[in-house]
């Protein structure tokens, strides 16, 4: 096997005297779409913020592509639950935002807002969107810089269910277009069963990889694939072990 | 592929994002009617006798001490007061904005600022007249310098809290993407404090009229604040109320100045500001 991509090795992880996570070991594949799931409170976000660099208070170390990382990178982009974009900037601007105020201009604004379906929203305002199309903005900025990793903490769950649909595909086919390998954080079983080639379950106190769920369904997925379910409950069966509820 | 065509939500598609769009709601002449009723109540007040006319004159006769004034020089009260306006609220606001900015970005300058400007907000602005007088004698000097003191706490309160309470979330997104604290700062922590820096500047703005009459009061020759003296002393009711209603008239201008460029600059705010 190739080196991973992505090569976590934690071993301790507290605020203050509350331990957080202990012992996560997980690597992720190029072009690897692996999903983290577990109980509230069990450390999926900080796991997801330490390997981004925004936690760097951590005994332990992340790779990428087998160097050490130590801190805010380039290659490694995170989309959050809430769209976070800059509500005085236009959506062409918080695209760009990292290139600063000359971004806008960038060939790749226009194609990137093609790609996620908002051609010609460039100059609305975030208060313009409604809560899908912001969450569009957020993708195509995290795609802006060309990371090799792309990081989601829970990035559907504020969306309605067919809104959660569309966006899910649209994220398998950006990461795909752009050869980008996913990491994400859900609550929800079945969308981790859609995304994912691997389902890691977390358990907690102190959270730690309690499972791993490979799932070989066909790509491009379908909703209405036949051996879907049977994933679906061995993911459900690994929470449960690991009592997330 | 092209933009969804269910996902475009038509009637949110781009409107200019200046000059919010006002709904046919109530009109804004709405603002007009309590003052001509009080007018049209001290007219008919003076003219029946309800009132002696040298202790409440009816608004025709405040007008027409105005239009008396006009001609012996009442520009020239207007622009010595608006002049002193707009010198103090620039010193004040200025410093203002820096100090308040510094205090907002540092938690070192905070602690080690902040509680000395918040004793010094507690001080009564008349309690610095006699000090100012002594240490800065009668001229220009106190004058301004009680007027910068007017204006600058409310932008200093302004700018601090403002950059104070931007959003983490949002900085988090800026450090991703590798911003140098200056950039952070131009890019990010001015623009999402700017609701508040510029309430902060509306207010220290009325503050600075507020403390121009103090300041014209105690020691002025010309002045709006001179005027009221001069009123008090001739006992000229007409004089003194023409001396509040031009203070109210300029206070109104330049307060609807600030009110339109906060409305432009703040376009992009997602406020309660449609309400019927």
């Amino acid at each position: 096997m190739t080196t991973p991509l992505l090569d976590v090795h934690l071993h301790r992880k507290a605020f203050g005297d509350r331990l957080i996570l202990q012992n996560v070991h997980l690597q992720v594949h190029e072009g690897e779409v692996v999903t983290l799931v577990g109980a509230s409170g069990c450390g999926k976000s900080t796991l997801l913020r330490i390997v981004a660099g925004l936690e760097t208070e951590h005994d332990g170390d992340v790779r990428l592509d087998g160097r050490r990382l130590s801190g805010l990178t380039r290659d490694v982009r995170f989309i959050f639950q809430e769209p976070r974009l800059f509500p005085w900037l236009t959506v062409a601007q918080n695209i760009a935002f990292d290139l600063g105020d000359v971004g806008q201009a960038d060939d790749r604004v226009a194609d990137l807002l093609d790609e996620v379906g908002l051609a010609g929203l460039g100059k609305a305002l975030p208060k313009q969107l409604s809560g899908g199309q912001a969450q569009r903005v957020a993708i195509a900025r995290g795609l802006f810089t060309q990371p090799r990793v792309l990081l989601l903490d829970e990035p559907f769950s504020a969306v309605d269910a067919f809104t959660r649909m569309k966006l899910q595909d649209l994220l398998l086919r950006v990461a795909r277009a752009h050869g980008i390998t996913l990491l994400m954080v859900t609550h929800d079983i079945d969308e981790a069963v859609y995304l994912s080639d691997r389902v890691l379950v977390l358990q907690s106190d102190p959270g730690t990889v309690q499972a791993e769920v490979p799932v070989t369904l066909d790509r491009p997925r379908r909703r209405d694939d036949d051996a879907a379910p049977a994933f679906t409950s061995r993911v459900r069966q690994a929470l449960q072990a690991a009592h997330a509820f | 592929m092209a933009a969804d065509p269910d996902l475009v939500l038509p009637a949110r598609r781009v409107p200019a994002p200046a000059a919010p769009p006002r709904p046919a709601g109530p009109s804004r002449w709405l603002g007009a009617v309590v003052p001509l009723l009080a007018v049209a109540l001290l007219e008919l007040s003076g003219r029946l006798g309800w009132v002696a006319p040298n202790l409440l004159p009816p608004p025709s006769e405040v007008l027409e001490t105005l239009w008396q004034l006009a001609r012996q020089g009442l520009a020239g009260h207007v622009a010595a007061s608006s002049l002193r306006v707009l010198a103090g609220f620039a010193i004040g606001g200025g410093l203002a904005v820096a100090i308040g900015a510094l205090v907002g970005l540092s938690r070192r300058a905070e602690w080690l600022l902040d509680p000395t400007f918040q004793a010094l907000r507690a001080i009564p602005s008349l309690a610095w007249v006699p000090l100012l007088l002594l240490w800065l004698g009668i001229d220009e000097a106190p004058k301004v310098v009680l007027i910068a003191i007017g204006a600058f706490f409310p932008v200093y309160m302004g700018v601090a809290a403002g950059i104070r309470d931007v959003d983490r979330k949002l900085v988090e997104v800026a450090r991703m993407g590798g911003l140098s604290p200056l950039s952070l700062v131009r890019r990010v922590l001015l623009p999402a404090a700017l609701p508040s820096v510029l309430t902060g500047l509306r207010n220290g703005l009325s503050l600075a009229w507020m403390f121009m009459v103090a300041a014209e009061l105690i020691a002025a020759t010309q002045g709006l604040g001179y005027l009221l003296t001069d009123g008090r002393e001739t006992a000229r009711a007409d004089i003194v109320l023409a001396a509040i209603v031009l203070l109210a008239l300029l206070g109104k201008f330049t307060d609807t100045l600030m009110q339109r460029l906060e409305r432009r600059l703040l376009a992009w705010r997602d406020t309660f500001d449609n309400r019927p």
